[in-house]
């Protein structure tokens, strides 16, 4: 069971309270497939990844990065049970996307570093901290069901 | 092998991205591009270099604790500390001095890396936590210019670093 501080379940609701889903996703993950092009394996259907400016303007990665972004709404809202939350999207994962588990901790880097620049200032390095574990706990809880 | 990737364009993508990295090592080498990149970046915001260092360090020390054993002789390991502060202005000289040496940043490093190695002795897994910090900082205090692309070579550039630094652990 994973402890949290009032400071930190307070500074996870805030971030998403104010969260601007479609254009915080689309950053994360077209910058995920940028950074780290191995990633673009999950995507190839997606149509034209073939460079950065490409793969930023893609509407498919946008729609796709806005929707992962939302699929971390269940964990705030129930931050004491996230793995419970995640079960059957980690079965997803592994079974019939067959994505590997790495790639959640990529994605949470890259999130970690659009948010950080959105929010300037007010990201210091204890609300980093929050932010990071809150990813962690979920990163884990989407790996938890691969066997 | 042909048929597939007349299947799958995207898998003709790879096996050739897969080949053309063999060949020019674009995941640890550093491509002219990337140099280039992370030059241009550099002079962009090395002004900043001391806050960007203390900030990173002061984070690292925040976010990930455990790296706290390593300053066990410090009386204050608490990141707004004087001591913190300085050493994050010290390691951040040193990132500085390896973008002059972009070119050839083993020979560049030796005496870094034997310092590390031998007197140090940091886990190089902390220099992967330290370049994370790096790059949440650069996001923080220059969001516009930190771009994917340059995002990239920055990450590509600071894991170069990592390598050249951990070159005399073993």
């Amino acid at each position: 069971m994973v402890e949290w501080t009032d400071f930190e379940r307070a500074t996870i609701a805030d971030i998403f309270s104010k969260m601007e889903y479609e254009v915080i996703g689309p950053a994360a993950l077209s910058r995920c497939l940028v950074v780290y092009p191995w990633t673009q394996r999950y995507f190839g259907n997606f149509g034209n990844l073939y460079n950065a400016a490409a793969i930023i303007g893609n509407p498919l990665v946008a729609k796709h990065g806005t929707t992962i972004l939302h699929g971390l709404d269940r964990a705030v809202k129930n931050m004491d049970n996230i793995k419970s939350e995640y079960a059957e999207l980690s079965v997803l994962h592994s079974e019939k996307l067959h994505v590997d588990p790495d790639n959640f901790k990529l994605l949470s880097d890259c999130l970690t570093i659009v948010v950080s620049a959105k929010l300037g200032k007010e990201f210091n390095g204890e609300v980093q901290a929050a932010f990071q574990k809150f990813l962690a706990v979920v990163v884990n809880s989407l790996g938890r069901q691969y066997h | 092998l042909l048929f597939m990737s007349i299947k799958s364009p995207s898998l003709l993508k790879l096996i050739t991205a897969f080949s053309d990295s063999q060949s020019t090592g674009k995941m640890t080498t550093l491509t002219a591009k990337d140099k280039d990149r992370v030059k241009t970046f550099w002079a962009q915001v090395s002004g900043k270099s001391e806050d960007i260092g203390s900030e990173a360090l002061a984070r690292m020390l925040i976010v990930y604790p455990q790296t706290k054993t390593y300053f066990a002789h410090w009386k204050d390991t608490s990141p707004n500390s004087a001591n913190a502060k300085k050493h994050g202005i010290t390691v951040m000289g040193g990132v500085a001095d390896a973008v002059t040496k972009i070119d050839d940043l083993k020979a560049g490093l030796l005496s870094l890396s034997e310092l590390h190695a031998f007197t140090l002795r940091v886990d190089p897994a902390n220099f992967k936590i330290l370049s994370h910090c790096i790059l949440v900082v650069m996001a923080n205090m220059f969001p516009e210019d930190f771009t994917p692309q340059v995002h990239v070579a920055m990450d590509k550039f600071l894991s170069a670093l990592a390598l050249a630094l951990a070159e005399k652990y073993r």
